[in-house]
């Protein structure tokens, strides 16, 4: 058995930057992961438009993370790779990691562990279709797998249901490989996606979009033959009489991703309901003390940006973490209330053990608002107050917030609201 | 006047875009590079093309590719079916070229992946 600082669990780009992050810090690392090779979701992602805000350059995915990798390769952090964390169990000693392998079992032992295990696509069995079980219904990320990877076209005439970013960006992708990108169907009445791409995926190659429409019905019975469109109501139910029928051979869908988290799960770190990932304090660590998020783990980010510098802060933290004096926990930590206005918040605690100063705020509005302003309150008292324009449920919002002065203690009560229009 | 979202960072500024006689007013742009990228839309809209090229390699069946700067749009197609015609050979690093200006358009199509040469690594061949 091996003893580690810090053991990283997922090679994408939040995991890689954690790991560097600890690395430069001193800590002794190991960074675990599944695949084959280190680069998490990126690998697939050949489009370009990554690091424009790290780097001000459009890098495609295998570019941006590449660049990680180097870092990570020039520093000699250990790393193993094909291999799979199975469980994690937790000792007044420290973590012990159960991985396997093609030599088999593995055991490493932690003092503090990096969750970054990246997300996962929502599948047809979380989305509500009549019909038979053809073959020809895949998720993007999949289709995106397929085309990018293994260089095999699965579809000839498609259609897409979701107006996620992977769907739309794969709507662009087969198009340019050959094939008939039918309509790009959206329960909702707004794209999920964000409007860059619906510009340079779908208006530049004549994609229609069609919102408030769903997918009702699959048909075929080997493959695909073809499905049925329904407009929608306010609530989302298909209106009779509006179906009609879409010949096709593929359906893809792009409805959404969800934080991985099997490993937090099984280590009893509390989830929020929000963002489906761990909650987390301003340090990226969770409710359970030593254990670490970051990247698409923490909450679905929409630009790898963030990604990293969540990895940066959590792989920091976590080298940091096996000097703890015990200091940290007695001051305790105080929860940011994020209200309905919110769809979500990340950090939703802050750590009172060090000096606080400025700290990163990822949040998301809950309504489409041409002119809204954030207020962040301590006891009733507003500390901080910014107007945006254009806040979009789809569109992620960084914020740094200097609470440098501000006396929190683990009883005060910290509320975080957009109101609307541009008075503060 | 004409609306039209910059793609060129994921803020997607909406611009609103007027010609009056020889010269563009852009509104709505958060910096100017939202007004180049009107300027460039009106006249001769540019954009950049990710495809993959084959290989002779079977643990990567192909690899990913751009072009190094942006080419007009409507030579999207045109590029594509250039880069689908061609085999890679050698296992190219990122940055390498790949296609040297292709169609005379004066831009490269280059490899964006090292991962040819980490198989190699992983194979013990190098
Ligand atoms: C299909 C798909 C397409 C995407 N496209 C884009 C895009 O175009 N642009 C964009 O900005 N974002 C995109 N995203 C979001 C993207 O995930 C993030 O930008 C970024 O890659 C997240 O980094 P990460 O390190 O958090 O996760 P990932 O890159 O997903 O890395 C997580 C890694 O953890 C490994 N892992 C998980 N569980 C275990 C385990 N138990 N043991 C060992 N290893 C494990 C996985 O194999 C994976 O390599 C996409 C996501 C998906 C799913
Ligand atoms: S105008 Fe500037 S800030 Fe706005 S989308 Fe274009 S490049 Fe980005």
């Amino acid at each position: 058995m091996t003893d580690y600082d810090v053991l990283v669990i997922g090679g994408g780009p939040g995991g890689l930057a954690a790991a560097v992050s600890a690395k430069k810090e001193g800590a002794g690392v190991l960074l675990i992961e599944r695949e084959a090779r280190l680069g998490g979701i990126l690998k697939q992602c050949i489009h370009d438009g990554f690091g424009l805000l790290r780097f001000g350059e459009k890098l495609t995915g295998p570019e941006y993370v590449e660049r990680f990798e180097e870092e990570f390769h020039k520093l000699s952090i250990s790393y193993e790779v094909q291999t799979f964390v199975t469980s994690v169990r937790k000792t007044e000693k420290g973590f012990y990691v159960y991985a396997v392998n093609a030599k088999g079992v593995r055991e490493y032992r932690t003092k503090a562990m990096v969750l970054a295990t990246g997300c996962r696509e929502r599948t047809a069995k979380q989305v509500f279709i009549h019909g038979t079980r053809p073959a020809g219904v895949f998720t993007a990320g999949t289709a995106q797998h397929f085309v990018n990877l293994m260089g095999q076209m699965p579809a000839r005439r498609c259609v897409i249901l979701g107006s996620g970013d992977i769907g739309l960006i794969m709507a662009r992708r087969l198009t340019l490989e050959g094939a008939k990108v039918l309509g790009v169907y959206e329960v909702k009445p707004v794209p999920s996606g964000l409007t860059r791409n619906l510009v340079q995926c779908l208006e530049d190659y004549d994609i229609p979009l069609f919102l408030s429409h769903t997918v009702t019905r699959v048909f075929g019975t080997g493959r695909l033959t073809g499905v049925e469109i329904a407009g929608v109501d306010e609530r989302m139910r298909p209106i009779p009489g509006t179906e009609r029928y879409v010949e096709c051979d593929t359906l893809i869908l792009s409805v959404g991703l969800i934080p991985e988290n099997e490993m937090a799960e099984s280590l009893g770190v509390p989830l929020d309901i929000r963002t489906k990932g761990p909650i987390c304090d301003n340090r990226f660590m969770t409710e359970a003390d030593g254990v670490f998020t970051c990247g698409n783990a923490t909450h679905v980010n929409d630009l790898v940006d963030y990604v990293s510098e969540s990895g940066e802060i959590a792989g920091r933290a976590a080298a940091s973490y096996k000097k703890r004096t015990g200091q940290e926990s007695e001051k305790g930590r105080v929860m940011m209330d994020a209200d309905a206005s919110l769809q979500y918040l990340v950090p939703q605690k802050l750590n009172l053990g060090s000096d606080l100063g400025k700290v990163i705020l990822y949040f998301r509005s809950s309504r489409v608002l041409t002119e809204g302003t954030l207020t962040v309150a301590v006891d009733g008292q507003k500390i901080f107050a910014r107007k945006y324009q254009n806040l979009k449920p789809p569109e992620m919002e960084r914020l740094e917030i200097d609470f440098t002065g501000q006396c929190l203690t683990k009883e005060s009560r910290v509320l975080v609201s957009i109101a609307e229009g541009g008075g503060i | 006047m004409r609306e039209m979202t910059c793609i060129v960072c994921p803020n997607s500024c909406t611009l609103k875009v007027e010609e009056q006689r020889e010269e563009i007013v852009v509104t709505g742009n958060k910096c100017k590079r939202g007004r180049e990228f009107a300027a460039a839309e009106l006249k001769h809209p540019m954009r950049t093309v990710c495809s993959t090229v084959r290989t002779v390699f079977p643990e990567a069946p192909v690899v990913p590719v751009r072009v190094s700067a942006e080419i007009p749009k409507n030579r999207i197609f045109d590029v594509m079916r250039e880069i689908n015609q061609t085999v890679l050979t050698v296992r190219a690093a990122g940055g390498d070229v790949v296609i040297r200006d292709v169609l005379g358009l004066g831009v490269d199509v280059i490899a964006t992946s090292s991962m040819l040469q980490s198989f190699a690594e992983l194979k013990g061949e190098k």
